[in-house]
């Protein structure tokens, strides 16, 4: 973060974006800690990939922070969160912890899945984080049977489900849109919006704005600066008050802006976006830095207590990556545990010559 | 025991198991309104109202994904395709979605999801709609495959893969609706995943096969029964998961075998079943295992051609002379 030679004071010619939004000085100090969280958690994430800590592919949310603690932050415990594979930080807003993620991503017994999901693949059932999917898109048609399933059982709990923006050319997702309307199911339909499918610029691949893409299924549109945290927040809270309420499926462009490559192994600028591009974003388009001056503006922080959380933050990041480091490798025993959830008491289930009669390994 | 049709009995099996678990429901195209394309779900519209009988748009992918998510979160959704062959649509979520999900949540989220539709040839549909869907979806561990060849084994066999806890493709027979025979009335009857059913006994060779193929196969140990020639004919009904002790009792009683199925023979589930027996039993055999299955082409329209495209008794005749060097 950049240094600040401003004193906490208020600026009493600014608007005040907390009274705008409704939103406490206690809680915009805890969006803060939480986004720090996050991109601490991310940078020590991107540290152990680089020393091969953690492999396959892994995309970091780092720039993305504030569309993550915006929208997750304001739903229930028994509202459902489900997402693509930039989800990392999306787990540890709906309650996953910090060392749970990161031994995830280090393959380890101890992570939310055991090892066995690694970066795309985070799940946690407890807190209804439901993965964590690798496939673009595919994700939309899932989500879209969590919002049948709380309309089944007459529940108001509500389904948010994030993609990138590439998702929205995808057949399933206009296929899922359709149905929400037609059975008006509690979802909301999240493009986290970074303007970039891997290398691909969205204006390239679309001819329309994102913002009409639900349009032609009759879903509410909304547009929304995903690294304004509180406006965010704000958004999100009132939108889910809604869809509680009944008001049928939403689709949202969040947009935003991230600070690293698609994954680790891709470049952050290059061929399809300059440096100046990337440098620019992340000095107007910081959501930490934006909620940063917001606080100081109010004189809700000083520079002291921002490095104290600072502190804090990168505290809970190593811890995790020391966690994960000190944690078992899943067992030879994992390998072919949980592949069914029945095994039949008859008949041969697997097929390798591993995995013995009746399908016990 | 009632005499009932192919279609009777899972229509039975559905409304038995919708009325035992509030859980279980039914999607897909024309299910409801339209009783069912092959009028499978006939009145069940009426029995459980449109919450639970819901008839979807023309979306394979997304219906098949929803249903997923719904299993996800702890209903038990019965998926129909109207056939198989426009499921292709939905492989993705079957088998990167379904399949994968207990596992790669460590155990987190069971799947508990049935799909189920025609498969296989009809008469005359041609290349698009005339094809046997098996492998595609026994290939992948997670998923539960079942074939069933006769009404009772359709009400059985329906009825344990909507209380499995694990993804089931549950493939019917699109010319086998309206056959009929004897189904228990019972409401537990039950036919668990993995027990394959000997439907003809003989001595002299071992004609293995699962789906509608068991009839085929029935023709074909008649016509050799002429020639004295007493065949065993075992329906697997599950190809996962697989009854090899079935398999294996089988062929050390015979000692020659022919894998009988409707689908092309590369990378089919005979060329499989052929591969385990000739590891598990080598020294049993007689003869090498032979396969008869549907021609290496895409079906073709003419009804000349779609007949010789298409496994017959005729077919199962010459390989079983074959393997008894006759």
């Amino acid at each position: 973060m950049a240094e600040t030679k401003t004193k906490a004071r208020r600026n009493p010619k600014k608007p005040d974006p907390l009274v705008q939004f409704g939103i406490s000085e206690e809680l915009a100090l805890n969006l803060m800690r939480d986004m720090l969280v996050y991109r601490r958690f991310e940078e020590k994430a991107e540290e152990a990939y680089a020393i091969g800590k953690i492999g396959g592919f892994c995309h970091l949310h780092i720039g993305q922070e504030g569309a993550a603690a915006g929208s997750i932050k304001p739903l229930r415990d028994d509202d459902y969160v489900m997402s693509a594979y930039r989800e990392h930080t999306q787990a540890l807003a709906k309650g996953v912890t910090p060392n749970a993620v990161m031994a995830e991503l280090f393959g380890r017994a101890t992570g939310s899945s055991g090892g066995k999901g690694g970066s795309m693949h985070i799940f946690d059932a407890k807190t209804r984080f439901m993965g964590g999917h690798g496939i673009v898109g595919g994700q939309v048609p899932l989500a879209t049977g969590i919002g049948w399933k709380i309309k089944y059982r007459g529940e108001d709990s509500v389904v948010i489900v994030y993609m990138g923006d590439a998702a929205v050319n995808q057949g399933g997702f206009h296929e899922a849109l359709n149905m929400a309307a037609i059975w008006q199911l509690p979802v909301i339909y999240v493009v986290e919006n970074n303007a970039y499918g891997m290398g691909t610029a969205f204006s390239r691949v679309s001819t329309t704005d994102m913002v009409d893409k639900s349009r032609a299924h009759g879903i509410p549109g909304h547009s929304v600066n995903g690294q304004d945290v509180l406006e965010t927040y704000a958004f999100f809270r009132d939108l889910a008050a809604e869809v509680r309420g009944g008001a049928g499926p939403q689709f949202v462009d969040l947009r935003t802006y991230r600070f690293r490559g698609h994954s680790m192994s891709d470049p952050v600028s290059g061929t399809y976006r300059s440096v100046e591009e990337v440098e620019r974003a992340k000095e107007q388009l910081d959501p930490i830095a934006m909620l940063r001056d917001t606080l100081m503006d109010a004189g809700a922080i000083d520079q002291a207590a921002l490095e104290e959380m600072d502190q804090d933050a990168r505290q809970i990041a190593q811890d995790a990556t020391d966690f994960a480091d000190a944690s078992p490798l899943p067992g030879p025993e994992a390998l072919y545990a949980n592949v069914w959830a029945e095994i039949n008491k008859h008949g041969r289930l697997f097929f390798d010559g591993r995995g013995a009669e009746g399908g016990t390994p | 025991m009632a005499v009932l049709t192919y279609r009777e009995a899972l229509n039975e099996a559905l409304r038995e198991e919708m009325e035992r678990d509030p859980d279980v429901f039914l999607m897909g195209e024309e299910v409801a309104q339209y009783d069912g394309a092959y009028k499978v779900s006939k009145g069940l519209l009426q029995r459980f109202g449109s919450e639970r009988v819901v008839d979807s748009p023309i979306s394979e992918l997304g219906f098949t994904g929803l249903g997923v998510g719904a299993a996800m979160a702890g209903l038990r959704p019965v998926i129909e395709f109207m056939t198989f062959n426009f499921a292709f649509l939905a492989i993705d979520q079957v088998i990167n979605s379904a399949a994968k999900m207990y596992y790669m949540s460590e155990g987190q989220f069971p799947m508990p999801i049935v799909f189920r539709g025609p498969t296989g040839a009809a008469l005359q549909l041609s290349a698009q709609h005339s094809q046997a869907c098996e492998t595609y979806y026994s290939h992948a561990p997670g998923c539960k495959v079942v074939t069933p060849g006769t009404p009772a084994d359709a009400k059985g066999l329906l009825k344990a893969a909507i209380r499995d806890n694990d993804p089931v493709a549950f493939m019917e027979g699109e010319l086998l609706y309206n056959l009929k025979g004897e189904v228990p009335d019972d409401d537990d009857f039950v036919i668990p995943l993995g027990v394959a059913d000997l439907k003809h006994e003989g001595d002299d060779v071992s004609i293995i096969t699962h789906g509608k193929m068991i009839h085929v196969a029935l023709q074909a140990a008649q016509k050799l029964e002429k020639d004295g020639i007493h065949a065993d004919v075992l329906d697997l009904r599950t190809i996962r998961p697989l009854d090899m002790d079935a398999i294996l009792a089988t062929v050390r009683k015979t000692n020659r075998a022919v894998y009988l199925e409707e689908g092309w023979p590369y990378a089919g589930t005979g060329a499989q079943i052929v591969s385990m027996i000739q590891e598990e039993a080598f020294d049993d055999l007689d003869a090498p295992v032979l396969r008869v299955t549907q021609a290496d082409i895409p079906m073709p329209y003419a009804k000349n051609l779609e007949i010789l495209a298409k496994p017959s008794a005729n077919h199962v005749v010459e390989a079983v002379n074959k393997v008894l060097y006759r």
